[in-house]
């Protein structure tokens, strides 16, 4: 039996230990989260020219088909409910007399520094190894913290079971998985896409090229108003396009760094 | 002294209290109906939508844990500082704690999409998560709460135990496990003293911590409205505000209710009104400094939320909020304008009406005036939440009830304790 004080001092070695453990696992996880990540591998991005864009809204739908989105009722429709990981904003500004609408795509933003992977209380919500905020479908409780901390309203909720009208319902794309009701889902840029892109050039014994992975919003473009590529190569077409005076991020002052970049109407 | 504190363990309940009883589980029991549908359906039988995010149960989580709070505070702070008037006040208080935090964390489950995951924040748990910082707090908090109820029981349980010889044996053997064989010697009652002191300090830490990290939840967004380093301390306030008129109305009620006019002096009363008031000039100081930060700032989207808050579509629960919780219960307190019991009850019951709307204005019009706006965000609950919320009240009212029924709701020790003290001292005028 050792003396009470050797036993107390002890107590408190490991008290203060257990607590530095506690600490320190605590800042891995916040290095983990990709504030302080090293990706040498590509940055995905995406450069929207809002000059180009018309608003079709084909991209909409091109995200929809290809994500196995579901359709919604009008009763959803009314309560805000329907679920689109790509909208379109509808930002009215006026000047004195003059007021101007302008209507600008919103994918998930895939901020660097997401403010809706840290809250998330199971990590349902990370940031993966090649930069795209994703989402565990399988995992997610369904309690809207990331929807809430997300300063872009660019997080969705499933409200009730998914439907689809009877004669909808074969062309699904097997890539993609049905969502349940109660939990979240958000735009990934195609990330199953990336996945066959990654798989097909294995198969070939060939790196990946940037031409190999392009998100559906993408390709329905009939303006050609968003560039999709690699920000981390300065030579990327998407680089290039960044590189403009028109260029801004939404919400930039939040310090979240989106990987969506913005050329301001001219 | 002990007979009267122990007659509603053993008298027969009133007519009264039967009815009330049955009304109570009858509301409970449409509110766990309401959540089957709502289980069965998913969230879209709620009012939710995109972007008010959260509503009732968020609320009604707050202010369950805010309603905790009365035990708490009374019995840990008061224990610690020793003040005489909390002595008829601490076990009511202490029922009330471990009543509501039942409630206030099934408000949460509620709430999930997928409540039958809710073990996934204990599975897969992420560290910088103020929801699991809310779980850990709270789950401690929980647990401490108990073991101080039942700590504070012990001697109470004895007492039970030995006096209530009309009680059938079986329930004569439970209070006699329940009083783990305490038999009152001098070395049983320091080790008792002792533990009760060293609980009141760790409750003390955990209430403050319970509460701000319920702040966090909303602080640690970017949200306009919740992004605030002052939501933490304003909800710890705010707790112990509704708390304490919580407390006071159910005293009320009960000295009422079981003819204990002996047990409650009006100078005690008059300790616990003062108390009071000064939590409420606290609460008010709190909100008018979030207001002014936020209007002096005129932050855009900041101001988008201010301004819904006050003039605009929330204005009605918002100015609401400020009548019941500062316009009403103030003059109540500060003036003498009729019968303290009766001035007492009514702002306490003013505070917790305030106090929800509190929360309402806090959660909602956040929600509904985001950064980048998708058309005007409203939200109206449906039928399932105010089903549930009200299921949730008579519910936490039910087993306060059933409590009172169970286990002796003084805490006849302390009681003993004072008497004592009365007899030895002579009287000072501003104690018993």
């Amino acid at each position: 039996m050792l003396p009470e004080k050797t036993s107390r001092r002890n107590f408190i070695t490991g008290f203060f230990t257990a607590l530095g453990s506690i600490f320190a696992s605590s800042r891995v996880a916040v290095s983990s989260e990709g504030r302080s990540i090293k990706n040498d591998g590509p940055k995905w991005g995406m450069v929207i020219d809002l000059d180009k864009c018309t608003a079709c809204g084909a991209c909409v739908v091109g995200c929809s088909v290809e994500n196995n989105q579901m359709l919604g009722s009008p009763e959803e429709a009314a309560m805000g409910r329907i679920i689109r990981w790509l909208k379109i904003l509808p930002v009215t500004e006026a000047e004195g007399s003059r007021v101007r609408q302008s209507l600008i795509p919103m994918p998930c933003q895939q901020c660097e520094n997401p403010p809706c992977t840290r809250v998330c209380p199971t990590s349902a919500t990370f940031m993966g190894p090649d930069g795209i905020v994703g989402q565990v479908y399988d995992r997610c409780i369904g309690c809207r913290y990331c929807v809430n901390a997300c300063p872009y309203t660019c997080k969705f909720f499933n409200w009730g079971d998914p439907q689809w009208p009877e004669n909808v319902e074969t062309p699904f794309n097997p890539d993609v998985s049905i969502r349940d009701k109660g939990v979240v889902e958000k735009c990934l840029f195609c990330h199953h896409r990336l996945q066959r892109a990654n798989d097909k050039a294995r198969e070939e014994g060939r790196p990946l090229k940037q031409e190999d992975y392009i998100p559906a919003c993408v390709a329905a473009c009939p303006a050609r108003a968003i560039v999709f590529g690699d920000m981390n190569d300065s030579q990327s077409e998407v680089s290039k396009a960044a590189d403009n005076h028109r260029a801004y991020r939404m919400l930039e002052d939040l310090g979240t760094k989106p990987k969506v970049v913005y050329l301001r109407e001219g | 002294m002990e007979e009267k504190v122990l007659s509603p363990l053993t008298e027969k309940p009133s007519r009264f209290f039967i009815i009330s009883i049955a009304a109570l589980a009858g509301v409970f029991l449409w509110g766990i109906l309401a959540w089957l549908w709502q289980f069965l359906n998913g969230l879209k039988v709620t009012g939710l939508n995109v972007p008010v995010f959260w509503g009732v149960y968020i609320i009604n989580f707050v202010f369950f844990i805010g309603v905790s709070h009365a035990g708490t505070l009374i019995s840990a702070i008061l224990r610690i500082t020793d003040a005489a008037w909390r002595r008829p006040f601490t076990r009511m208080a202490e029922t009330i704690t471990i009543a509501s935090l039942f409630f206030a964390a099934s408000s949460v489950i509620i709430d999930l999409g997928r409540p039958d995951r809710f073990l996934n924040v204990l599975l897969y748990p992420h560290l910088t998560s103020p929801i699991l910082w809310d779980v850990l707090c709270i789950t401690t908090y929980l647990t401490m709460s108990c073991l101080y109820f039942y700590l504070a029981l012990i001697p109470d349980f004895a007492l039970c135990r030995d006096r209530l010889t009309e009680l059938p044996a079986w329930q004569r053997q439970i209070y006699r496990w329940a009083a783990l064989g305490w038999s009152g010697s001098k070395g049983e009652e320091r080790t008792h003293h002792k533990l009760m002191t060293v609980l009141s300090v760790v409750l003390l830490t955990l209430v403050i911590s319970v509460h701000t990290n319920v702040g966090f939840i909303f602080g640690m967004t970017t949200k306009p409205g919740w992004h605030s380093a002052a939501i933490g301390p304003y909800f710890v306030v705010g707790a112990a505000f509704q708390g304490l008129g919580g407390l006071a109305a159910i005293a009320v009620m009960i000295r009422r209710a079981f003819r204990m006019e002996w047990a409650i002096t009006e100078s005690q009363f008059d300790a616990l009104r003062k108390f009071f008031l000064a939590v409420c000039c606290f609460w008010t100081y709190f909100t008018f400094v979030e207001l002014l930060t936020t209007y002096y700032g005129q932050h855009t989207a900041e101001m988008e939320v201010f301004s819904s808050k006050l003039f605009g579509e929330f204005s009605l629960p918002f100015w609401s909020m400020l009548l019941f919780c500062l316009f009403i219960p103030f003059p109540l307190l500060a003036f003498k304008l009729g019968a303290l019991e009766t001035r007492l009850m009514v702002a306490g019951i003013s505070v917790n009406i305030g106090m929800w709307l509190e929360r309402y204005t806090i959660v909602v019009p956040s929600g509904a005036r985001p950064y980048l706006s998708w058309g005007p965000g409203h939200y109206s609950p449906s039928w399932v939440e105010w089903s549930v919320t009200a299921s949730w009240a008579a519910g936490f009212v039910l087993v306060f009830l059933l409590f009172t029924r169970i286990v002796p709701i003084f805490t006849v020790w302390e009681l003993r304790e004072g008497l004592d003290d009365a007899m030895k001292a002579p009287r000072k005028p501003h104690e018993i």
